[in-house]
């Protein structure tokens, strides 16, 4: 177990306790990402609440993250389920009455596992151990992942929550409260022959802004493809009217309507049957090109999050491919691009497509691990 | 009352202690009271009617040898309630007392006045009776129930354990009280208040639990109605019901139960007595058709 942790030996320290609390601050993060406000300011509580606890039992560690962390009955949900997934460990409902998702029930990283409150019994490196396993996990390159951990990786992925924050909109919309709307009280005024009416007052509207992910699916880009489906399949989720995805090759394919299904593999799979050209050349400007003629133009990507994931090998014109992220920078909101290599080592943004691309976007994200996910959820939020 | 305090090292001895003062809680509501009182923060317990989110602050005042101060929310509720307010009767008597021996001239005014606002005036609320007790429980009962603008004064003086009197000064607690928050969930509560405190969802007691809780608050009824009570109830609460009964109802059910001569749960009995346990009519109907239907007649 030790020569398999690696450069993490979390297990190996000398105080377990130390490690348990990193990992755990590990875990406050993953459960913001899954959509539960774990705040710094609640993080916090969560350290000092584990100095006054056995931060090496499981039960502790899960008591002393649920109070702090959770504020809300559907904070628990989420929180059961992350838990579960981070460290292999579950803890009986309690006859609570909202079911744990099914999600929870799944098999563990390890078969062990069970209630955290028999663990008082079992020795302490198990669980520390678990939880250093899954961090390992977290920031491994997706692309290096055996089938084990990709089945294991594949889970975590119903924690994640991308979503774009509400924006304001420039509309107003009539209200009873909140600024005179001086065009509307006039017409009103002159409506009643000049008798002084009611003022107008207008609002402004929060409306949430769209999300857009555009997938290359060459075949460079084959390793990642499947972790960043699952990432769109968790944002359709997250918000389905709002989020478009669409994947990129040689041609532009929609995988909106496919992605829409709530089991994460059927999802994947009607995606992959939809998609005709998986791993197979890029044409990225062309294809971005359709995109904006096709669909952003026309709304789609207007005032829109767009995400584009790609490692940049363009086949074609890379003065083309320039042209169409400034294009496409124009319409939408914001413009991130992820791409896997910026998370290796020695990256620059060498590939002639990225040149020509950096001076339009907004940022530039790794998305290469599961971790670089959790940051992407973040910018996106951000954005 | 426990005159002998015992040693709290860790949840699990809590828990031990609830159970002995009559509580029995599960190790997730002993830990998130036993880090409230580690860590000077406010429980904020949320849970359906009658789970006993009130009873553990009477428990934990039991268990810990001190007097359980209670403050009761309802809307409208505001800090002369809450806090403190002027015995206004007695300042006015205090005054006549004054004026009918002769006090005159200015100095002998201001003095007067100053008087009028003597701590002996001071009526202290339960906050106030809170922070002068020293380690009082307090419990802020559905605080769901008061205003906003009560939970934003409410954040002020837990965050300061202090409160400050223009007449009379500051009163700070010596040594904080172990504050215990309950709502019932009827109005979302402000995320400032709820982010100062440990926040605990108490749900329903499992069955072996809830089958102890009836066996010591009717040590005379019997082990079978008791343990045919608690599979009722349970799958009550399954059923989506308005109002899903919890251990409260679970009591009076036994309780009317046994005062019926019941030794088993057997259906007629059930039904007359179903008022105890189902406060809608719509949830009675729905039980006596599937969960009574299946008992024994
Ligand atoms: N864990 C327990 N151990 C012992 N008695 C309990 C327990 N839980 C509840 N009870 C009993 O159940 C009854 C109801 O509890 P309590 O009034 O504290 O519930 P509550 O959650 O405050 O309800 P409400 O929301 O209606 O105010 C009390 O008689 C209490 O003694
Ligand atoms: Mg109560």
């Amino acid at each position: 177990m030790a020569a398999q942790l690696g450069s993490l030996s979390l297990v190996e320290r000398d105080d377990p306790g130390a490690s348990i609390i990193e990992v755990m601050v590990g875990f406050a993060r993953t459960l913001r990402h899954a959509g539960v406000p774990a705040s710094q300011e609640r993080l916090q509580a969560m350290i000092a609440a584990l100095a006054h606890l056995d931060v090496t039992l499981a039960a502790d560690a899960y008591w002393a993250g649920r109070v702090t962390l959770c504020s809300d009955p559907e904070d628990l949900e989420r929180y059961d389920m992350a838990f579960a997934l981070y460290f292999g460990a579950q803890r009986a409902t309690e006859g609570r009455r909202i079911p744990p998702p099914s999600v929870a029930r799944a098999a563990p990283f390890e078969p062990a596992g069970g209630d955290p409150h028999d663990e008082r019994t079992s020795e302490q490196p198990k669980f520390a151990a678990q939880a250093s396993r899954h961090e390992l996990l977290r920031h491994k390159d997706v692309s290096a992942l055996n089938p084990a951990e990709r089945a294991q990786l594949k889970r975590l992925f119903a924690l994640l929550a991308p979503r774009v924050s509400a924006r304001r909109s420039h509309r107003y919309r009539s209200a009873s409260r909140g600024r005179v709307d001086l065009a509307q009280s006039v017409r009103r005024l002159l409506r009643a022959g000049g008798e002084p009416s009611q003022l107008a007052r207008r609002r402004r509207r929060t409306k949430p802004r769209r999300l857009v992910l555009l997938m290359d699916v060459s075949g460079s880009m084959t390793p990642y493809a499947e972790a960043l489906l699952r990432f769109a399949h968790a944002a359709t989720r997250a918000a389905p009217a709002r989020t478009e995805s669409f994947t990129l090759g040689t041609r532009l394919t929609r995988v909106t309507r496919e992605l829409r299904l709530r089991d994460p593999d059927r999802a994947l799979a009607a995606a992959a049957r939809a998609v005709p050209d998986w791993s197979g050349g890029t044409r990225l400007g062309d294809t971005l090109k359709a995109f904006s003629d096709r669909w952003g133009q026309r709304g789609l990507a207007r005032g829109a999050v767009v995400v584009l994931c790609s490692d940049g090998w363009e086949r074609g014109d890379p003065t083309e491919l320039g042209e169409q992220v400034r294009r496409l920078a124009r319409l939408a909101h914001a413009v991130v691009w992820v791409n896997p290599h910026k998370g290796k080592d020695g990256f620059a943004p060498a590939t002639g497509g990225m040149v020509a691309a950096l001076p339009h976007i907004d940022s530039l994200v790794a998305g290469h691990s599961f971790a670089a996910l959790e940051e992407l959820v973040q910018v996106i939020a951000d954005a | 009352m426990h005159p002998v305090k015992p040693e709290l090292s860790d949840p699990t001895a809590l828990a031990a202690a609830l159970g002995d003062a009559g509580y029995l809680a599960d190790i997730g509501l002993a830990t998130a009271a036993y880090l409230g009182m580690k860590m000077h923060r406010p429980i904020f317990l949320e849970g359906d009617a009658g789970v006993g989110k009130t009873s553990l602050a009477q428990a934990l005042a039991d268990v810990t040898g001190t007097r359980l101060i209670r403050l009761q929310c309802y809307e409208g509720i505001d800090a002369t309630q809450a806090l403190y307010d002027w015995d206004f009767p007695r300042q006015v008597l205090h005054l006549r007392a004054a004026e009918a021996v002769g006090v005159t001239g200015t100095d002998a005014g201001r003095a007067l006045e100053e008087s009028l606002y003597d701590r002996r005036f001071l009526i202290s609320r339960p906050i106030l009776q809170a922070l002068e007790e020293p380690g009082a429980v307090l419990l802020i009962d559905e605080i769901d129930r008061a205003d906003d603008e009560f939970e934003a004064f409410l954040l002020e003086v837990l965050a300061d354990n202090a409160v400050t009197i223009p007449e009379i000064g500051t009163i700070r607690a010596e040594s904080p009280p172990l504050v215990v928050l309950t709502s019932n969930r009827t109005r979302e509560v402000h995320d400032a208040l709820k982010r100062r405190c440990l926040y605990h969802w108490v749900a329903h007691p499992e069955f072996e639990r809830e089958v102890e809780i009836l066996r010591r608050r009717l040590p005379e009824a019997s082990e079978q109605l008791i343990t045919e009570v608690a599979t009722a109830v349970r799958r009550m609460r399954e059923a989506d019901l308005l109002k899903p009964p919890g251990v409260a109802e679970s009591i009076d059910w036994t309780h009317a139960l046994h005062l019926l001569g019941a030794r088993t749960l057997d259906r007629e009995r059930a039904a007359a007595t179903l008022g105890a346990v189902l406060k809608y009519q719509e949830d009675s109907v729905r039980i006596r058709d599937t969960v009574l239907a299946e008992l024994a007649g």
